[in-house]
């Protein structure tokens, strides 16, 4: 079901003559997420890494070699530890089917270990800190569709094998180490947070920021954890339930807020040829309904209530109270310094007098580019206003995970070893 | 009656849609007449349902739609129609319309004319969605949208450097308040389970007693930490020291939002927040102690530097963040039907001042500077007379409706018992010297003694805003839809007091406010003394309109007032002899107030230069060099290095490799001879 929502994003993007890449890009991502035997998963998810590098390697700016190599090996790296791991899980099990190895049981030593390459390679994909600086680089070189896929679709792979592979297969060493996947979470929203805020380029401020809001993803499937001490309340079960839709609802609504964002971004650059904020000031004189859709999406990037970019934060911040309210602190920093570079991109890229003779030469967005953001804005506010129906359909998904997701795998097969 | 509920806050939003994204085919005309329709139809609506509330007592709490339901939380829109959300509407809608009917002639010639009215009316509804809450969800969405609003139109002039600044601001300013709002709603949910109003008071009783880990094992009281982080929320919006940095700089907007928005509406409703919220603050003696000194510190200290500002408007923004005080203070003092009362008869003032303002500013073709003002009561009466009966009643002249509220705020601080009420009731006091010194400082410069202005037009904003009154004319009074208002405005300022008698002593909040008494129970003791005493006493020795204006004649309140409005006319009309000694002799002080206690430059320095270093040390330091630098680009480096010393060996010489064999087979040999 997730797979159907995340993957008819898919759709609404190809907006460029390098059609090809990105229908392949479709497919595979489609194929990733749908995949229910592990083996076909890596596959698929190395696959997905091909034509991204095309993408950006042949379309891409003036650094692309270095952005496209630091992409792949970056990726490719932690994916290598995900193939050991998925290797060592047959031999064990003798199955890649992803449901018998939710019931397989693993030893503690095992389970760490497993945990460890799969936080290594999804972390990296997601992108978590302190692995996520391939992004801004593969962003900032990438061209607009490349920029969108990598950031509405790709980075939603990294959540969403988290959710399949590593909360299920080894819930132990999950609920062990979640300290520290909340930690670097943590540590995505306001690190991130400051670092975007001094960001000169566009799309590194927008790269930036989606990595701060993959942290709330992260966050929210690892927060459960801490919840999960007191498993028989069920105004626990209530918060974790809470933390898990609020984390996909924010992968869903990360989808369209950043695809949107670069979007605009590739609106910009198509006109003025730079992505540098300086080189702007005042582009609402010119572009009025094209700042209009602008200030919605930065608005829904600060998660205002209403748009999308809210129901996502606000239930991962109800629900982080009960794990601690220190994280809820944190977590709710980013009210503040998500709006700080958000609204400073704003006001200096759309506001202000008109600053030089080529933002007075721009012209307002065609029929086109109006139709490509409003079906998002739709999307944006609909989810805002509406969120019931992603959060019935993902309800079943989500209770199931749970009980894979809590239930101690050291309980199966070992007798008397029960947490 | 569901549906009239709903048309309420749908009918504005209706007219800001049709402004906004079909502004140019309706037309200026078109897009004043639709949106002054929709406010129209929902202050008519609000008057019939509250006569229905009201009258006959039919409240209303219930759901329009569930927008989420996750586990068993139900995240729901819904409305709830008391005696206090009753009244909040008719204020809003009452002033929205009053603002939109102005805004025609004040707005005539801007070029983003439909742009305005689309966001005053999405304002209004914005408004309306947050006090016709049930639940936090939609007080939440509402507490946003306002915000939102705000910004778009604090930054309505786009192209002003200084508006944009304001806007910015303003936004991040509330964001920290919001911040501690945001985890106040979380804790609730925690506790409570709920985020429904009447569900969360009653669950709140439960764990009155309870206490919060926060740091290891020191328990910090619930109610407590709930309540001071709602208040942050309400901090934010309310503008209360020391967030308040927001509201003076919002004057940057045009002034007819700086009335609905910034003084009448947007920034009470952290006030009726917490009043609305009653049940879970009086648990919490801590809380009531710290929304005293924090409303008092405001009521007076920002007060005072409203005598030094020279801007019209900032004289009033400054005023308004005292009254906020004001009423800060009476829920503190848990006076919360005074200062919903007060916040309603400020509304009403305010507003009059701030378009009355607006009508100066355009009589004056955009001066703002009140020294470059002067005599402008013979060009204008009609604002010369309103501007009058509303600084009357903002400094609380007997039979004026600020005195009614105001009066009472003074004597419930006056009767309460916590321990920062002496605090409070100090400078509350000191506070009604400072009101009626500056406003009428204001009110003598403007429209008495010599006329100061050159009579060309001052055009120095430049924001499109040409003046059209010509170059070189006399001042002279402003259209008939500016001046209706003002008098439309005027007529409840002077009797919204005389609601006194239903409103705060009679128990028509009794149900909105202490919601569920039973929550009462830990403090019950305490809170009925307070409101016994405070609200209640006034009652008992209440005789009717007349007695509480005799009474108030002969109260310290009202000597400070008539002080302060004699000592600003000695000054400003006969002899500024004193204002000259005194500016010499405390010239650290005028700079102290001038430079607004340098709370602004503490803010730009270490807050904002704060994190912008911050971030660029992370950026620089743990991007650049740490990260990408050492583990990312090092691990290629390194790679690179090693294969480079492996590229040595392969020499391609033929008795290099020779060599290595030999070399190889002896060192094996050895090996095995001798191990």
């Amino acid at each position: 079901m997730i797979v159907v929502i995340a993957g008819w994003e898919v759709i609404t993007y190809r907006v460029s003559q390098y059609m090809a890449a990105f229908l392949i890009m479709g497919g595979i991502v489609n194929g990733v997420f749908a995949a229910l035997d592990a083996m076909l998963f890596y596959i698929l998810f190395e696959a997905m890494l091909i034509p991204l590098f095309l993408i950006i390697g042949i379309w891409g700016g003036a650094r692309r070699v270095y952005a496209t190599i630091k992409f792949f090996l970056y990726t490719f790296f932690g994916s290598v530890f995900l193939l050991i791991s998925l290797i060592y899980l047959y031999q064990l099990g003798g199955s890649f089917a992803v449901a018998d190895l939710h019931k397989l049981p693993i030893e503690k030593t095992p389970q760490i270990l497993i945990f460890l390459s799969f936080l290594l390679a999804f972390g990296v994909k997601v992108p978590m800190w302190p692995v996520h600086t391939w992004l801004p680089d593969a962003h900032v070189e990438a061209p607009t569709g490349g920029s969108v896929v990598l950031a509405a679709i790709t980075l939603k792979v990294g959540g969403y094998a988290f959710l399949r592979f590593a909360l299920p297969i080894v819930p132990d060493a999950a609920a062990q180490l979640d300290w520290l996947v909340i930690l670097m979470s943590l540590t995505a929203v306001v690190y991130i947070g400051f670092v975007a805020l001094v960001q000169q380029d566009m799309k590194k401020l927008v790269a930036y920021s989606s990595i701060a809001h993959m942290g709330f993803v992260t966050l929210a499937f690892f927060m459960v954890y801490s919840m999960a001490t007191a498993l028989k309340d069920p105004a626990a079960m209530g918060s974790a339930v809470l933390a898990l839709q609020g984390g996909m609802v924010q992968m869903v609504s990360h989808g369209f807020i950043s695809g949107a964002m670069f979007l605009c971004i590739g609106v910009l650059y198509d006109r003025m040829h730079t992505r540098d904020i300086n080189a702007y000031g005042g582009v609402a004189n010119r572009m009025p309904t094209f700042a209009a859709l602008y200030v919605l999406f930065a608005m829904a990037n600060t998660g205002l209530p209403g748009t999308s970019g809210f129901v996502g934060e606000f239930m991962v911040i109800l629900a982080s109270f009960r794990a601690s309210p220190w994280i809820a602190f944190t977590a709710a920093t980013t009210l503040i310094v998500g709006a700080a570079y958000t609204l400073w991109l704003v006001k200096r890229v759309l506001f202000g007098d008109v600053k030089n003779a080529e933002v007075a030469e721009l012209h307002d967005i065609g029929r086109r580019e109006f139709w490509m953001l409003s079906i998002l804005a739709a999307a944006v506010l609909l989810l805002g206003l509406w969120p019931q129906p992603l959060t019935d359909v993902m309800e079943v998904s989500i209770e199931n995970l749970l009980a894979h997701a809590l239930q101690s795998k050291l309980c199966i097969g070992f007798a008397g070893g029960c947490l | 009656m569901e549906a009239i509920y709903l048309a309420i806050p749908l009918a504005p939003l209706f007219g800001a849609i049709a402004a906004g994204l079909f502004g140019k085919k309706i037309g200026r005309a078109g897009a004043h007449w639709v949106t002054i329709l929709g406010v129209a139809v929902a202050f008519l609506l609000s008057v019939y349902v509250a006569y229905d509330v009201m009258g006959n007592g039919n409240t209303y709490n219930g759901t329009v739609y569930t927008w989420a339901m996750i586990a068993d939380i139900r995240f729901e829109v819904g409305f709830m129609l008391d005696n206090l959300s009753t009244m909040m509407l008719l204020v809003v809608t009452f002033v929205s319309l009053m603002v939109h009917i102005y805004t025609v002639g004040y707005m005539a010639e801007d070029p983003g004319y439909q742009r305005f009215f689309s966001y005053i009316s999405l304002f209004t509804f914005s408004m309306l969605m947050l006090v016709m809450s049930n639940n936090f969800l939609q007080l939440f969405f509402g507490w946003e949208a306002v915000g939102l609003v705000s910004y778009l139109l604090i930054g309505f002039w786009f192209k002003k450097e200084t508006a944009i600044f304001a806007n910015m601001k303003a936004f991040l300013v509330n964001r920290v308040g919001d911040f501690g709002f945001l985890l106040g709603i979380a804790a609730i949910l925690m506790y409570c389970g709920t985020l429904d109003y009447v569900q969360t008071f009653s669950n709140m009783n439960g764990i009155s007693g309870g206490g919060m880990p926060i740091i290891s094992d020191i328990e910090w009281h619930v109610p407590t930490v709930i309540a001071i982080l709602l208040f942050i929320g309400a901090m934010g919006k309310s503008a209360q020291v020391p967030l308040h940095v927001w509201l003076p700089d919002s004057m940057e907007g045009p002034t007819p939002i700086s009335a609905l928005i910034h003084a009448a509406t947007m920034v009470t409703a952290g006030i009726f927040m917490v009043a609305r919220m009653s049940p879970i603050f009086e648990l919490s003696e801590t809380a009531l102690n710290f929304i005293l000194i924090i409303g008092a510190t405001t009521a007076f200290f920002m007060g005072l530097i409203g005598i030094v500002q020279n801007d019209i408007k900032r004289v009033v923004a400054y005023s308004t963040l005292s009254q906020l005080g004001y009423m800060t203070v009476a829920l503190g003092a848990s006076a919360y039907s005074a200062g919903v009362f007060h916040l309603m008869t400020h509304a009403f003032f305010k507003a009059l001042l701030f378009l009355a303002a607006g009508s100066v500013i355009m009589a004056m073709h955009h001066e703002q500077d009140i020294r470059k003002m002067g005599g402008l009561k013979k060009y204008m009466p009609i604002t010369y007379w309103t501007s009058l009966i509303g600084s009357l009643a903002l400094i609380g002249f007997p039979g004026f409706s600020g005195f009614f509220s105001k009066d009472l705020i003074i004597e419930a601080v006056h009767e309460s018992h916590l321990w920062a009420s002496g605090y409070a009731y100090t400078l509350v006091l000191l506070g009604v010297f400072v009101t009626a010194f500056y406003s009428f400082r204001m009110f003598f410069l403007v429209f008495h003694g010599k006329e100061r202005f050159d009579s060309h037009g001052h055009d120095d904003d430049g924001h499109g805003h040409d003046a059209h009154h010509g170059h070189g004319g006399k001042p002279h009074e402003s259209p008939w839809v500016v001046t209706v208002p003002l008098m439309m405005l005027a007529i409840p300022s002077v009797l919204a007091g005389y609601l006194l008698d239903p409103m705060v002593v009679g128990d028509f909040f009794n149900k909105a406010i202490f919601v569920n008494d039973a929550a009462h129970n830990v403090e019950r003791s305490f809170g009925t003394v307070l409101l016994h005493t405070g609200i209640e006493e006034i009652s008992a020795g209440y005789h009717g309109v007349v007695g509480f204006i005799l009474h108030g004649l002969m109260a310290p309140p009202f000597w400070l007032a008539m002080s302060g409005l004699g000592l600003a006319w000695y000054i400003y009309l006969k002899d500024d002899a004193l204002a000259r000694w005194a500016y010499d002799k405390f010239r650290w002080l005028h700079t102290l107030l001038d430079q607004k206690y340098y709370v602004d430059d503490f803010n730009q320095r270490v807050f904002a230069k704060g994190s912008i270093g911050i971030g660029n040390a992370l950026w620089s330091v743990g991007e650049r060099l740490m990260i990408d630098g050492f583990i990312v680009n090092g691990t290629a480096k390194a790679v690179g290095w090693f294969s480079g010393l492996a590229r040595q060996v392969q020499t391609g010489y033929l008795y290099h490799y020779a060599f290595s064999m030999v070399a190889g087979i002896l060192l094996m040999l050895t090996w095995f001879l001798f191990f």
